[in-house]
């Protein structure tokens, strides 16, 4: 490829005919509506970026144009002619391709075979390797990968990886290609030699449908940018039209509703937890923060960014080191978990059915894991104890069940993560973190998750609150810190807290000191 | 569905029949019925005893073994521990006996529960501290205690002192109020099990780890010690049987307890726990024991089909256990 990687101003502007169109694309599941009416034109040889916060249907956007879902309404055309797909491949002979966000390669296979993989070319009755080794280097060449065709991918970077990734979707001629994060696991300088490969994918004519959380990225690569909300769209505008910004009020744009307790007094006695230095998964992710009693922590941030990592590290879950963590001003001698929650600190993940419940266990076992040694001092188990706090915490936490023999995996999710609340508050702690304290549950489930919140705050307890929705951080917290790339980049009080200045810090470049400032 | 409603329910759901908890004691019963129609001989007190006898080996080692599995692990090398315990207590017994007399049975009987219970902690160590599958380890284990056996019996047979067999004859063969000691040795074991794995924490946290370890990490279980525990249990539970075993045969030989682990497992997985963790069911796999034993005796009996099938028709029912579980369960 000779073609220079600089930002050429004719090949930005240049826009040909849509290659595909959507028209008014929407998709439920049963009565649940996560896009709608959404219509847009991809052209030949432009960047088309899609933003959104998490959870505006981007990527259920991408599973439609990809054929990864079906949509339940509108239309799809390709170059004129109306198509519907019923899977991926069907997608593909169109000359549409999904690179997904997590590499999707079989480690131990060569490049070349994982290329190939499951259309592997063969000659007489044996695989062709010599063939496909060399449409193999033809394409890596394209994509600009140093990577050779018989490397084993376990052995590639994984910069590499992503590009390799990239490279299979270019291995027959793509007219659209769906770029879905392809930067979210690749450091700053492998980023920008992303960025060149997608310019000179526009070059070449591809039209590229980028789905980024990083305005800094959008703004310097696209051409045009959409932004979708709430699963809705919001409009399609010139790249050049847009500044940071602007991009981030588009993506927010509401009000805050009365979903929210009323904000507390500001605290004024000292931590309640307060973590110096602490560095999680060898250093890619670090942090200081401290949260008094009675206060709301908020910690925002995208997808990604590290969040329930550091707070992963915090609880000796994933290998971490601190200089000091300290709960009400005594150092905590040994991080792991035990120890951490013997002091008081408490930690709801965000996989209630992976990390939080016992799914095929009842009530009892699964409120008392936690607090086992505190209910029971001897050895053996209380079981009226046991079934009285089971009671008290149906009560006390509204959890609606059939019957108090019912498994955790049969309550629905907004019970699911009341049980899981009740689970933590067992031990009686002094700090509780809650990472997405109502994901995937109702508005009822929402409003009285955030009373509870609301109640053990007031109770003098301190809460640090994990959440991706931005008017549930906002509408929560006393405080913000806002994580970007494994750091915090922003820290909010008082009037600062709104969604623009947290989404301008979780997504923009170039704020470390700044976004302290406009805060 | 409100939460008034709970105040009304009745508690008594406990006594809910769960037929799949049930099934092994069915299938038991299914297959005592079939044996006294082929054979009047079967129900005879005798023969039931001397099933229910030779069933305790499995019986014990499989109480042990449920442990293991609940914690979602798996330990192979049982039948080869069981060998070597025996032939570490022989020579324990016999190098005491000039000391102590009969005495050298109660302690040759102690050194075999602390041996046990090493080999159980060794095992269990490098499954959790090395974190290697169990699989791979007590694969390991297994052939390193039945080389062992086979040199300290020096490839022949490790006989008890003349002096102590008369003495100790009764720990298989004797019995209290018309029941053989194992079967009480048995019970006793049977009920401890199932004490500890359902009345006290440590059991809770055995199914924790076993239905999801995340989570019972998560909740600040020490996992590792839950896993090495049940592994010590598991030793524990083979000496016991070791030192029921001795007294029948009076030797270490290099076959002694060879392919024990196969009938181990296949009697609590029959039994209802599954084997990958979480759900444990002490007197299922008593259950599952007794099954193993009654099918090879209906066979013996019945001149039906030759006694060396016996292996393949209890190969084959844990194959068809399963695949009812897999039927039943699929709502």
């Amino acid at each position: 490829m000779s073609l220079t990687m600089s930002d050429n101003a004719d090949v930005r502007t240049a826009s040909g005919p849509p290659v595909l169109h959507a028209g008014a694309l929407s998709k439920a599941y049963g009565p649940i509506t996560v896009l709608s009416d959404v219509t847009l034109d991809i052209r030949a040889g432009e960047v088309h970026a899609i933003i959104g916060e998490n959870g505006a249907g981007k990527s259920t956007l991408m599973k439609l144009l990809s054929g990864h879902a079906e949509p339940t309404g509108g239309t799809m055309a390709m170059e004129g002619t109306d198509v519907t797909f019923a899977n991926a491949v069907q997608a593909e002979d169109a000359g549409i391709v999904l690179v997904h966000q997590e590499i999707l390669l079989a480690p131990d296979l060569t490049v070349a075979q994982n290329l190939f993989l499951g259309r592997e070319l063969s000659r007489f009755f044996a695989v062709d390797d010599r063939q496909m080794n060399r449409r193999t280097a033809e394409v890596l060449a394209r994509v600009g990968s140093t990577a050779r065709p018989r490397t084993v991918v376990r052995d590639l970077p994984l910069a590499q990886r992503q590009l390799v990734q990239i490279a299979r979707a270019l291995l027959d001629d793509r007219k659209v290609i769906i770029l879905d994060e392809p930067t979210a696991m690749l450091a700053n300088d492998e980023v920008d030699a992303l960025l060149g490969i997608v310019r000179n994918l526009r070059a070449q004519g591809v039209a590229v449908l980028y789905i980024s959380h990083r305005l800094e990225e959008v703004e310097a690569l696209a051409d045009r940018v959409t932004v979708l909300r709430d699963g809705k769209m919001i409009g399609t505008w010139p790249a050049e039209d847009l500044d940071q910004r602007q991009m981030a009020e588009l993506m927010v744009g509401r009000e805050l509703s009365m979903l929210y307790p009323p904000k507390r007094e500001a605290p004024t006695t000292r931590a309640a937890l307060s973590v110096e230095e602490l560095s999680v998964d060898h250093g890619k992710i670090t942090g200081s923060f401290d949260v008094r009693p009675g206060e709301v922590l908020g910690i925002g941030g995208m997808i990604g960014a590290g969040r329930t990592e550091l707070i992963e590290g915090l609880m000796g879950l994933r290998p971490a080191q601190a200089r000091a963590i300290r709960v009400n001003g005594q150092p905590v001698t040994k991080p792991d978990v035990q120890t951490l929650m013997a002091a008081g600190v408490v930690y709801l993940t965000e996989d209630r059915k992976g990390k939080g419940l016992l799914l095929n266990e009842g009530l009892g076992p699964n409120l008392i894991l936690q607090a086992l040694d505190m209910i029971n001092p001897g050895l053996r188990l209380d079981r009226k104890k046991e079934a009285g706090a089971v009671r008290d915490a149906v009560t006390e936490y509204d959890i609606r069940v059939r019957s108090l023999s019912v498994e955790a995996g049969q309550l629905s999710g907004g019970n699911q993560q009341k049980l899981l609340l009740a689970k933590v508050m067992q031990a009686d702690p002094t700090v509780v973190i809650i990472d997405e304290p109502t994901r995937g549950i109702d508005i009822g489930n929402k409003s009285q998750i955030y009373r509870f919140i609301d109640d053990l705050v007031r109770a003098g307890k301190a809460c640090v609150v994990i959440s991706s929705e931005l008017p549930e951080l906002v509408g929560l917290s006393d405080r913000v810190l806002v994580m970007r790339g494994g750091r915090f980049v922003a820290e909010l009080t008082g009037e600062d807290i709104t969604e623009q200045n947290v989404v301008y810090a979780a997504a923009s470049s170039g704020h470390d000191t700044e976004g302290r400032k406009r805060a | 569905m409100s939460s008034a409603e709970i105040g009304t329910l009745p508690e008594n759901e406990g006594f809910k029949i769960r037929w799949g908890d049930l099934a092994p004691f069915i299938a038991l019963g299914v297959i005592i019925l079939l044996g006294t129609m082929i054979n009047s001989n079967f129900m005879s007190a005798n023969n039931m005893l001397n099933v229910i006898t030779r069933s305790a080996f499995i019986a014990i080692i499989g109480v042990g073994a449920t442990f293991v599995i609940a914690t979602g692990g798996l330990d192979l090398s049982i039948g080869s521990m069981l060998a070597f315990v025996v032939g570490i207590m022989v020579m324990a017994m016999n190098a005491l006996v000039p000391a102590l007399g009969p005495w050298a049975i109660p302690v040759g009987a102690l050194v075999a529960l602390v041996v046990g219970s090493l080999c159980g902690l060794m095992n269990g160590l490098i499954v959790t501290v090395g974190r290697i599958e169990p699989f791979i380890v007590t694969l390991g284990t297994m052939g390193i205690f039945r080389a062992l056996i086979t040199y300290m019996t020096d490839g022949g047979s490790l006989s008890i002192d003349r002096s102590l067999r008369s003495a100790y004859r009764p720990v298989y063969f004797g019995e209290f109020l018309g029941i053989p000691y194992p079967v009480i040795i048995t019970l006793i074991i049977a009920l401890l099990g199932a004490f500890i794995l359902y009345r006290t924490k440590y059991g809770r946290r055995v199914t924790a780890v076993g239905s999801n370890a995340d989570v019972a990490r998560f909740s600040g279980v020490h996992v590792g010690r839950v896993r090495t525990m049940a592994f010590v249990i598991q030793g524990f539970c083979v000496a016991v049987a070791a030192i029921c075993y001795v007294p029948r045969l009076g030797a270490a030989t290099p076959t002694t307890g060879q392919l024990w682990e196969l009938q181990v497992i296949t009697a609590v997985v029959i039994g209802g726990t599954l084997l990958r963790g979480g759900k444990a069911h002490i007197w299922g796999t008593v259950a599952g024991a007794l099954i193993l034993e009654v099918i090879a005796n209906v066979m013996v009996l019945s001149d039906m089909v030759s006694e060396y099938l016996v292996a393949a028709v209890q190969g084959a029912i844990i194959i068809i256990a399963m695949l009812a579980h897999r039927f039943t369960s699929s709502r």
